[in-house]
Order: structure tokens, then C-alpha cells, then sequence
């Protein structure tokens, strides 16, 4: 599985795209603190960009990595290596290359920008966390589609309708569903429909830390009580944990009963 | 001219007021005697120690002293440790301590009532009750006092500095912390609140109710359990006062219910979950303020009419604005949004396109609170974009026309 997974990382270490999305938050981070001036603010900022171009940006680079190295996956297969060791290799090579790049790319400017004497560090810290947890979700999600559907324009267009779906559908049919139930006690429901989406979590997560959790606390004791917490934090990250073991269980699952 | 320095110093000599000392081992050894055998005019000097007193009333114009800090114990008794009804008196430089609580009676470091030109000034309050008590008094300054409590919920709290009915009082370069309201003022007119810190107070960092004519300015008000209200007021001038760090479930920096015809210029509102909430008030003018990280800086409730906002910043605030009916009666001009994302062609410092500073998405969190989780989402930029492009929901003349392009600076 190792080699696998430093064959697929150097390959893609190699390509140019992983250059590109490198030189693209670099250049965003240093144009962010260059307008901002200010480490607390620039985070904001990040944050909305994160929430949306990294499952982006995982989505399509999950399918396009699967359809592209199809032919050499096939030779792959042919040799006595376990199926399951062969992508996850290849999942793990991709989740790793893309959040290093991102890493890399908002962690040097902001380094030079004086992160560690800022106070925002922790902050800081937690949306590459975040980030990165959304890397390795969207990939694991593009594989499984990618797994489900031999036709290529089919496969990616589903994996961009899923993404469209998390990252503005869902709230969308959320916020309706909240005007509309407004006579119900709603705090439970819009506390689990959160659970629901990673991306939603992963905003909600960050915000507590900027500038919502008193903006929480105004709407209903049982957010802030949640999400207050430091026990909120961890019950959060744990269910991101999940939507990422949930989709590789099932790639696993899926390749076993797979024929090529 | 000579003949008026000879009667001056003539005066002098037969109106030479005496000094009283106290202290453990003088001949007057407690406060109360020293208060008893005082004449107008006369000085008791208190030297260092504790002395375990209570009710020490004062009926005459004495002016009491402080040496080295001495210590008035209290001893939790459900006493006033001074109650003082008199013209003309003066106490400085003492440090009292444990007032006992009550839920029935007024209790105080300083029950002052019916007196007139007085100063209390360098004392230190701590684990009081109230601190003062101030009834119907007239040009009284409080000034330079230290209070600090362990108020542990409303009801068993009493308040820094409380005013009932007064008027010409000047209330200055005190520290509150720790009581229920910082300073509380109910019907008092014609006074003056300047240069006091008031913080981490159970409830409001200062009160103010049915009180007319005032003015504070150069206060600090930080991390009190609600921030600052002032309601049922009318004439109030408020200015270069700092409210921050009001942050929880019902904080505020500022709550106005009620007022009319007050300036609010030059205060800084930072990091408060509300900046001002303004619920029925009328004819204000809101200039040179600068709300600066807020949950909301600006959010109305209930009708409010002639309001004009000029030359504020509004700078990274989750929500600038919420606004609770589509009618509005309220000018906004020449403000500086940090949101604002026009343009300057004619380069004179004013975007060429007007601001609309109420977002659909503060429009529906006003109906539904609970949808506040859905702050920064891509659907809700979307949504608040093609309100800017054709507002449907929020108020279509509730824009600054003016807006300006750089901020304006402290």
C-alpha cells in the first residue's frame, strides 16, 4: 500500500495542478494579509473560501485522478496486490498531496506574516484541520462515484451535481425549511440537519471560534450548549471523522464485489 | 482690597475650624465619637487601622479623612457603614468593607440623603452591598472611588453606585466591577458621568431610567453580563465612551428603549454580540461612532423615527444591520461600511453606487433566529446578492447614498 501511496503522491507531487492550487492559496494568502493587514481578519476571509473551493477542488481532482490512471490501475490489478491496498493507496496519495499543497500554500504567508505571535494561531490551526478533513472527505466521496459509474461525463457530472448539493442546495432547502417550520421549536432539528453536511459542520466549527457563538447563544440554549463546549468540538471533529471513514468503507466495499 | 484681606484673615481666625484625630491609642478612639463631638467646619483625621463600625450618621458639614488607608470593618451587618444627611462635607482616603446584604433594606458603603455640595473622593469599597446610595442630593462629586463586589445573581446584588432623584451630580475616574449595575441613575437630571471603568458586572455596566439632561462621556464599559442600557430618557449626550466585549446570549454594548432627542458621538463598539439595540427611539443623532466587530452593530426593534446615522464605521461586523419593518424614517449618510464593494470614478472620496446595509439574510434571521447558523454560507451570499441587485424583503430606501470609500480614523 505504501508504495502504491508514494507512487500516486510523487506522481501527483510531479503534475503541474498541484503546483498550480499551491501557487494559488499562496498568492491568496499573501494578497489576503496584504489587504487585511491583520491576521484575525484574513482568517474570516479564508474561511468562506475554504468551505467552498476545497471540496471543489477535492471533488474534481478525486475523479479525474480515478478516470485518469484507470489504465494503469487495470495493470495494477493484474499483479497479485490487494485491491482494496491498490486504492487506498491511490486515496491516500491524492488527500495527502492536495492538503499539503494547501498547507503549504496558507501556512507560508501567514508564517511570515507573524501567525505565531498572533493570538490567531489556534484559530489558524483549526481551519487547516478543517480543510483538510474536507480533503480527505470530498476525495473519498469522488472515488465513490467515480467507483459507481464507468461512464466518465456521467461520473463527473454527478460528483459536481453532489458538490453543488452540499455546498448551496442543502442550505437552501435548510433555510427554507426554517422559515417555513418557524412555529416549531427548531434549535434540535437545525443542530442535527447540520450534522448532515460536512461543509455546514466544518463552517459552523470555525465560526464558534470566530464570531458566532454568541450570535449562537442568542437563538437557543441547546446550541450553545453544544457547540459551546469543548466536548461540542470534539463530538464535531468526530463526525467529520465518520464522513470520512463511512465513504472509504465504502470504496472497500464497493471494489470487492467490482469487476474491471 | 486690604481691607477685605484684613477681614478675610479676621474671619479666618475666629471661624478656625479644629481637627479631631482618631486612632486606636488618641484620646478619640472610634469614628462615631469623633462624628458626635464634630462642630460645622471641623476635620476628623483617621490614622491607620481597622475599626469595626457601623452607622456612623453625620448631620454636620465635617469633612472626614483618611491617613495611611484606615479600615472601616462593617462586619456583615445589615447597617449603612456612613449615612450621612448634611450640607458642605467631605471624606476622603478611607477603605470600606463588608456591607451586609439585605433583600428588604438599602444598605451602602455611603447612604448619602437630602445633602448638597459634598465630595467623596479615594475611597476603596470592597465586598459592599451598594457601594452609595445617593437620594435626593444635590451637586454632590463622587470621584476617584474604587468598588469592587462578588455578585453572584440579580437578586442578591446591590449596585456601584445608585442615584435616586438627584440632580447636579458629578460622577468621575470611579472603578466598578463586580456589583450588579456598575452605576444605576433613576430620575436624576443634570449630571455628569466621566472617566469611570465599569466592568464584569453581573448586569449593566451603567443603568440609566426616567433620567433627563444627562451626559457621560470617556467611560469604559467592558464585559458586563448585558452591556449598557439606557431607557425612558430624554436629552442625553453621549459620546467618546467605549463599550466592548458585551459578548453572550443577551448582551449588548448599548440598549436604548425610549429615548429621544440624544447625541451619540464618538464611541467605540467593539466585539459586542449587539452593538446598539434601539427600540423606539426617536430624533438621535449617531456621528463619528465606530462599531467594530460586532454580531450586529446597529439592530432596531420596535418603531423608530428621525434617526440620522452620519460618519459612522461599520467595520467586520458579522451583520451591520437588522431592521425589523420595510418602512423606514431613518437617515443613513456619508457612513463607511467595511462590506461596501462600489466604486469611486469621480475620485472625491464618496462611492458612486449607493449602500444597502440591511441583507436579506439579517431580514430572515430576524423572523427565524434560528437560521443565524447558516452566517456565512455560499447559498445565503447568494441570496443576499440578488436582494442587493432587486430588494424585495428589506426596506428599498434604507440606503446610505453616500457611502464612503476609506474610514474614517479614531
Amino acid at each position: 500500500m505504501f508504495k502504491i501511496l508514494k507512487y500516486s503522491f510523487f506522481d501527483l507531487m510531479r503534475s503541474r495542478w498541484s503546483y498550480v492550487y499551491f501557487a494559488f492559496y499562496l498568492v491568496l494568502g499573501f494578497v489576503l494579509l496584504f489587504l487585511n493587514n491583520d491576521v484575525d481578519k484574513a482568517i474570516i476571509t479564508l474561511l468562506n473560501i475554504i468551505i467552498v473551493l476545497t471540496p471543489l477542488i477535492g471533488t474534481i481532482f478525486g475523479v479525474m485522478y480515478y478516470y485518469n490512471s484507470k489504465e494503469f490501475t487495470e495493470l495494477l490489478l493484474a499483479q497479485p496486490i490487494k485491491r482494496s491496498k491498490i486504492f487506498m493507496g491511490q486515496y491516500l496519495g491524492i488527500s495527502i498531496s492536495l492538503t499539503l499543497s494547501m498547507i503549504l500554500g496558507l501556512g507560508i504567508p501567514f508564517v511570515a506574516y507573524g501567525l505565531f505571535r498572533s493570538a490567531a494561531i489556534f484559530n489558524f490551526s483549526l481551519l487547516l484541520l478543517v480543510g483538510a478533513f474536507l480533503n480527505f472527505i470530498f476525495v473519498a466521496l469522488a472515488f465513490n462515484i467515480a467507483l459507481s459509474n464507468e461512464n466518465k461525463i456521467k461520473g463527473f457530472g454527478f460528483a459536481i451535481l453532489m458538490w453543488l448539493f452540499l455546498a448551496v442546495i442543502y442550505d437552501g432547502v435548510f433555510l427554507i425549511s426554517l422559515v417555513f417550520l418557524n412555529e416549531y421549536p427548531l434549535d434540535k432539528f437545525s443542530l442535527i440537519a447540520t450534522m448532515f453536511n460536512p461543509i455546514d459542520l466544518s463552517r459552523i466549527l470555525i465560526l464558534l471560534k470566530l464570531d458566532i457563538s454568541a450570535l449562537l447563544g442568542y437563538t437557543g440554549a441547546v446550541f450553545k450548549n453544544f457547540f459551546g463546549t469543548n466536548m461540542g468540538l470534539l463530538t464535531s471533529l468526530g463526525i467529520l471523522m465518520l464522513w470520512v471513514i463511512i465513504p472509504v468503507w465504502r470504496i472497500n466495499r464497493k471494489l470487492r464485489k467490482k469487476d474491471f | 482690597m486690604r481691607s477685605f484681606l484684613l477681614l478675610f484673615l479676621l474671619l479666618q481666625f475666629t471661624l478656625q475650624a479644629k481637627t479631631i484625630e482618631v486612632c486606636a491609642s488618641c484620646k478619640v478612639n472610634t469614628i462615631k465619637e469623633a462624628v458626635d463631638i464634630a462642630v460645622d467646619g471641623d476635620t476628623i483625621l483617621i490614622r491607620k487601622g481597622v475599626y469595626k463600625e457601623h452607622k456612623i450618621n453625620i448631620n454636620r458639614a465635617i469633612h472626614i479623612i483618611g491617613e495611611g488607608r484606615p479600615v472601616i470593618d462593617g462586619e456583615g451587618k445589615t447597617e449603612s457603614i456612613f449615612a450621612i444627611k448634611a450640607d458642605g462635607f467631605s471624606i476622603s482616603g478611607l477603605k470600606l468593607i463588608n456591607v451586609g446584604m439585605s433583600y428588604t433594606k438599602e444598605i451602602a458603603g455611603f447612604f448619602v440623603s437630602h445633602s448638597t455640595n459634598f465630595f467623596i473622593k479615594d475611597n476603596l469599597l470592597d465586598q459592599v452591598f451598594y457601594g452609595f446610595i445617593l437620594q435626593r442630593v444635590k451637586y454632590g462629586v463622587i470621584q476617584n472611588n474604587m468598588i469592587t463586589g462578588k455578585a453572584v445573581n440579580e437578586t442578591s446584588a446591590g449596585n456601584g453606585i445608585h442615584l435616586w432623584k438627584c440632580n447636579n451630580v458629578r460622577i468621575e475616574q470611579n472603578s466598578i466591577t463586580g456589583m450588579r449595575d456598575g452605576i444605576y441613575f433613576e430620575f436624576v437630571s443634570k449630571s455628569h458621568i466621566s472617566d469611570n471603568k465599569s466592568f464584569k458586572n453581573i448586569r449593566y455596566g451603567l443603568h440609566f431610567m426616567f433620567s433627563n439632561n444627562d451626559e457621560y462621556h470617556h467611560n469604559e464599559f467592558r464585559n458586563n453580563g448585558a452591556g449598557v442600557a439606557v431607557m425612558y430618557s430624554k436629552f442625553i449626550k453621549m459620546h467618546h465612551n467605549t463599550f466592548h466585549f458585551n459578548w453572550g446570549s443577551a448582551s449588548y454594548g448599548l440598549l436604548l428603549k425610549e429615548i429621544n432627542d440624544a447625541e451619540i458621538e464618538n464611541n467605540i463598539f467593539e466585539q459586542n454580540t449587539i452593538g446598539i439595540n434601539i427600540d423606539g427611539c426617536n430624533r438621535i443623532n449617531y456621528r463619528n461612532n465606530h462599531f467594530i466587530r460586532n454580531g450586529w452593530a446597529l439592530r432596531f426593534t420596535g418603531g423608530c423615527y428621525a434617526n440620522i446615522f452620519e460618519f459612522n464605521n461599520f467595520m467586520n461586523n458579522a451583520l451591520d444591520l437588522s431592521y425589523n419593518s420595510r418602512l423606514n424614517d431613518n437617515k443613513f449618510e456619508g457612513n463607511y461600511w467595511s462590506e461596501y464593494s462600489g466604486y469611486d470614478l469621480d475620485k472625491n472620496g464618496i462611492g458612486d453606487v449607493p449602500f444597502r446595509p440591511v441583507k436579506l439574510f439579517s431580514y430572515v434571521v430576524n423572523k427565524t433566529p434560528e437560521a443565524i447558523v447558516l452566517l456565512r454560507s455560499l447559498f445565503v451570499d447568494i441570496i443576499n446578492f440578488s436582494e442587493k441587485v432587486s430588494p424585495v424583503f428589506t426596506p428599498d430606501n434604507l440606503v446610505d447614498p453616500k457611502p464612503l470609500m476609506k474610514e474614517i480614523k479614531m
